[in-house]
């Protein structure tokens, strides 16, 4: 049952007016649930997946999207929401849907490069000048340096900072377990503040003027300095990251349910094509198409990525032994 | 006559203190809220608000605070009625109860309704069956809304009716009033201000809440989207001013509403004075 | 006011005269079975499947701990500062008479008003060290974002139209006798407010502190922004509950949040207990 129509009598009734929307002209709607800092990249890809959907099949289509932090809103979908299609910023979350069974096993093999158009990595950015010399990970252990990224049990996006910063350590110190966790200990207390997402972070950093370097996502970090001003913020990229997968998949029990699964699919698959992939780049966002890698080479520096796997096995290891309540993280952070 | 506190130096160093401590705690916030709103002028401000998704928040919010408030109206009345006018054994348990919104945390109210209705729950999975989702739609973001807006009539009323007592009704009784004229002609004339302060109050927070409707809305941008978690997402989305512009709107609901609880305290008093 | 609770407290009246108990008695039990403790089997059906040790593992958890340490040590401070700060209030609003009152008193209820993560980022923008306040407080050292003075702050706007609200009806019915009859025997107006007013008010006084109080301890959008999320330093246990759901940790969400809601309960239990015995004394016994 759908309650859009007994809404809008009831709107109707409640306030004598046809204040309601008019009808949907569209013949199929798709839902996306995407993660909170994606809204204006896809309002800008869906009206080119509408246009190329109707000059394909000749149908009129509507997308309409659902944004939030990545795990609450795949806890929505477990919980019922019923989106097509999920474009995450976190393996672990379209993970769970899978292990429910909402999601294909092997979704990661459905699609190219384990499913994940685009990609980034995580990178600082620093206030102008650069004044305290800030460009790989050891500069953040000293102590005159104060930095600011969001909180790892509350974002993945600091996840990813910590398991960079865990993977560039433990190459440092060629695995050497007490000179590691030596080092994460001390890292872990030059944040100033734990603020629960990556835009609490950035407003700490920018707004409140803490800390001497913001860690991001690289998309996130360039974007920040386009928004408040090129000439005030300087973006380092440090020559040893993570490399982190933006997942998309069907949520197939949706999709059969809502009859969507050729258009979730071709959504998905469109976000490949050379288009969408320029769009993507546009928004700071490293991708696979050859052209477009070509034509905005200059905006990505090249950098050593290291995967999760690599760091720490698998993201189910990496959740259970680093993130986990009691996990290392824990240990590391305890007075 | 003299008063305790009347001596003119110690009444305009209270006067002081108070309105300035009320100015910098509470006026200020209020003033930061709108020069955010309109920290890139007029035009911004406005391509804000008129924006097809802020329409729907904004139409969502009062279609949601338009629902809620006869239910709580009729909630607290009874309840009021109930705990005021009988006695009854668990009378002080009943009155306790109807506190647990208040004791909740927004975001577990949210929760436990999700574990209830979801997919997963038992009512939820029921539902399912017959084809009926209530969470992720606005018979969701409705059920929470009234969850945490519902203490308020009848904690506006409860001391008021407590404190007048019910001699009036039980003399209309005497007189061989029926029930519902006793009601309409006797207690409600009392009870009026105070009803209608509880439903400021409902309104109020049925319009801000965020917490609980998080949970349960699904954030679908035109038709699930409230107008406190449109304005989280343009704050996430670094669209500070569009953020301020919705908190502005919202703010300015807020002051409506106070204005209209001002306006009809003056009637009230100055009803009082001419009776 | 005080003649017809005079009146009352005389007629003590035989049981049920009035009509509509069953009505009231149906809508209320129907009303709170249905939207308060229907949902509430939930939250319990999840801890259904813990053992009693596993239960005490997840609440006192060190870091959690910790949490309840951080939580109720700035929702006291706030609390003790909201009795003070809604006491001024109420008394000027009440006694006085001058230009901008009604504006005031309509500005008491704002708090509630206002989406509660808007009142974080403005009290967040507000005292950082580079906001309005920040910027005048700072060089006094007074730091007030990001340390446990800041959630402070921010429970105590959020709650502070409880102690304002109830302190308020108390104060106007206060027979002018009374002080006057303070006075008249030549106490000062301290020793007068002290002796007479403030016992007056006391019950009230205590309510509203109360309810401040509990309402702080759940908050959880109007603090996060000006907490700092340090652990163990700054964490407040609504944002505990927040990770173990991040964590898809629901029994361990439900754990910490029964925690919350049965001292809570608690708490509010007293408060309506003592305010029936308060307001008993007051009138006679016609509570």
């Amino acid at each position: 049952m759908r309650f859009h129509t007994l809404r809008r009598t009831l709107i109707a009734t409640a306030l004598g007016i046809g204040l309601a929307t008019p009808a949907l002209a569209a013949d199929r709607e798709l839902l996306n649930s995407s993660y909170d800092i994606a809204r204006e990249l896809f309002a800008a890809i869906n009206p080119e997946f509408i246009a190329h959907w109707q000059a394909e099949n000749g149908e009129e289509i509507e997308i309409q999207q659902s944004h939030g932090g990545s795990s609450a809103q795949a806890r929505a979908i477990l919980q019922g929401l019923r989106a097509d299609v999920v474009t995450y910023n976190q393996v672990t979350d379209v993970q769970v849907l899978a292990d429910a069974g909402l999601v294909a096993e092997d979704w990661q093999q459905q699609l190219p490069n384990n499913a994940s158009p685009y990609y980034s990595t995580t990178a600082f950015l620093v206030r102008k000048d650069n004044p305290k010399g800030i460009e790989s990970w050891d500069d953040l252990v000293r102590e005159d340096v104060k930095m600011v990224f969001p909180n790892p049990k509350t974002s993945g996006n600091g996840r990813y900072t910590y398991l960079a910063a865990w993977g560039f350590a433990d190459q440092q110190f060629d695995g050497d377990e007490e000179q590691v966790h030596d080092f994460m200990r001390t890292f872990l207390r030059n944040v100033a503040v734990f603020d629960t997402g990556g835009r609490g972070a950035t407003t700490s950093f920018i707004e409140r003027g803490i800390g001497d370097v913001l860690i991001s996502f690289e998309s996130e970090v360039n974007n920040i300095r386009q928004e408040y001003g090129s000439d005030d913020y300087e973006v380092i990229v440090p020559p040893v990251s993570v490399l982190a997968e933006f997942p998309v998949a069907m949520v197939e029990a949706n999709a059969e349910r809502n009859g969507n699964q050729d258009l979730a699919r071709a959504y998905l698959e469109y976000l490949y094509s050379e288009e969408a992939q320029r769009m993507l780049a546009g928004f700071n966002y490293r991708v696979h198409h050859e052209a477009v890698v070509e034509e905005f080479a200059d905006r990505f520096p090249e950098t050593e990525l290291l995967t999760v796997e690599e760091i720490g096995g698998s993201w189910d290891e990496v959740m259970d032994v680093h993130f986990g309540s009691g996990g290392l993280l824990d240990e590391l952070q305890r007075r | 006559m003299q008063r305790i506190g009347d001596a003119p130096t110690v009444r305009r160093l209270l006067i002081a203190a108070a309105v300035l401590l009320a100015a910098l705690f509470l006026l200020l916030p209020l003033v930061a809220i709108f020069l955010q709103a309109f920290a890139r002028g007029v035009d911004v401000f406005w391509a804000n608000i008129s924006n097809q998704y802020t329409l729907a928040a904004i139409q969502l919010t009062l279609f949601i605070a338009v629902l809620t408030i006869p239910v709580c109206l009729v909630f607290g009345v009874a309840l009021a009625w109930l705990v005021t006018r009988f006695r009854f054994p668990g009378r002080r348990i009943l009155q306790t109860l109807i506190d647990i919104p208040f004791a909740v945390s927004p975001v577990v109210a949210g929760l436990v309704y999700l574990l209830l209705y979801g997919r997963n729950g038992w009512l939820g999975s029921w539902l399912d069956s017959y084809d009926i989702q209530l969470m992720f739609a606005w018979p969701g973001i409705l059920l929470v809304t009234i969850f945490v807006t519902c203490p308020f009539v009848a904690r506006e009323l409860i001391p008021l009716m407590q404190a007048q007592g019910s001699r009036e009704e039980e003399a209309a009784v005497t007189l061989g009033a029926p029930g519902w004229t006793i009601f309409r002609r006797v207690t409600l004339p009392n009870i009026r201000w105070a009803l209608l302060y509880g439903v400021i109050l409902t309104n109020a927070r049925a319009v801000g809440e965020f917490g609980a409707v998080s949970v349960v809305s699904g954030a679908i941008r035109g038709q699930t989207n409230t107008l406190p978690l449109h304005l989280e997402q343009l704050y996430q989305d670094y669209n500070t001013v569009g953020a301020f512009a919705s908190a502005s709107l919202l703010a300015l609901i807020a002051l409506l509403t106070l204005a209209a609880k001002a306006s009809l305290e003056w009637r009230a008093a100055r009803r009082e004075v001419h009776a | 006011m005080s003649t017809r609770s005079f009146a009352i407290g005389l007629g003590s009246t035989p049981k049920r005269v009035l009509p509509g108990f069953g009505l009231s008695l149906g809508i209320s039990l129907t009303f709170v079975s249905l939207m308060l403790l229907l949902p509430l089997t939930g939250l319990f059906g999840q801890l259904a499947g813990l053992s009693l040790a596993e239960y005490w593992t997840i609440v006192t958890d060190e870091r959690v701990v910790a949490s309840y340490g951080v939580t109720i040590g700035a929702a006291a401070v706030a609390a003790i500062v909201n009795a003070a700060f809604g006491l001024l209030l109420a008394w000027v609003l009440v006694r006085y008479e001058f230009p901008g009152k009604r504006l005031l008193d309509a500005l008491m209820d704002l708090p509630f008003a206002l989406p509660t993560a808007v009142a974080g980022i403005t009290l967040a923008t507000l005292y950082s060290s580079n906001g309005w306040m920040g910027q005048l407080l700072e060089p006094l050292g007074f730091q007030v974002a990001y340390t446990w003075v800041g959630i402070a702050l921010a429970m105590a706007f959020t709650s502070i139209p409880f102690v304002v609200r109830t302190v308020q009806p108390v104060l106007e019915d206060m027979p002018h006798e009374m002080d006057e009859a303070a006075l008249t025997l030549g106490a000062s107006d301290v020793t007068g407010f002290r002796r007479v007013i403030l016992p007056h008010l006391w019950p009230a006084l205590m309510t509203g502190t109360g309810l401040a109080f509990v309402r702080s301890l759940g908050e959880f959008g109007a603090i996060i922004f000006i907490a700092g999320n340090m652990p163990y330093e700054t964490e407040i246990t609504a944002l505990m509950i927040f990770v173990r759901l991040q964590e898809y940790d629901y029994v361990g969400a439900s754990a910490i949040a029964s925690v919350v809601l049965f001292a809570s309960l608690a708490l509010l239990l007293v408060i309506n207990i003592w305010q029936g015995r308060f307001i008993k004394r007051l009138h006679g016994g016609n509570g």
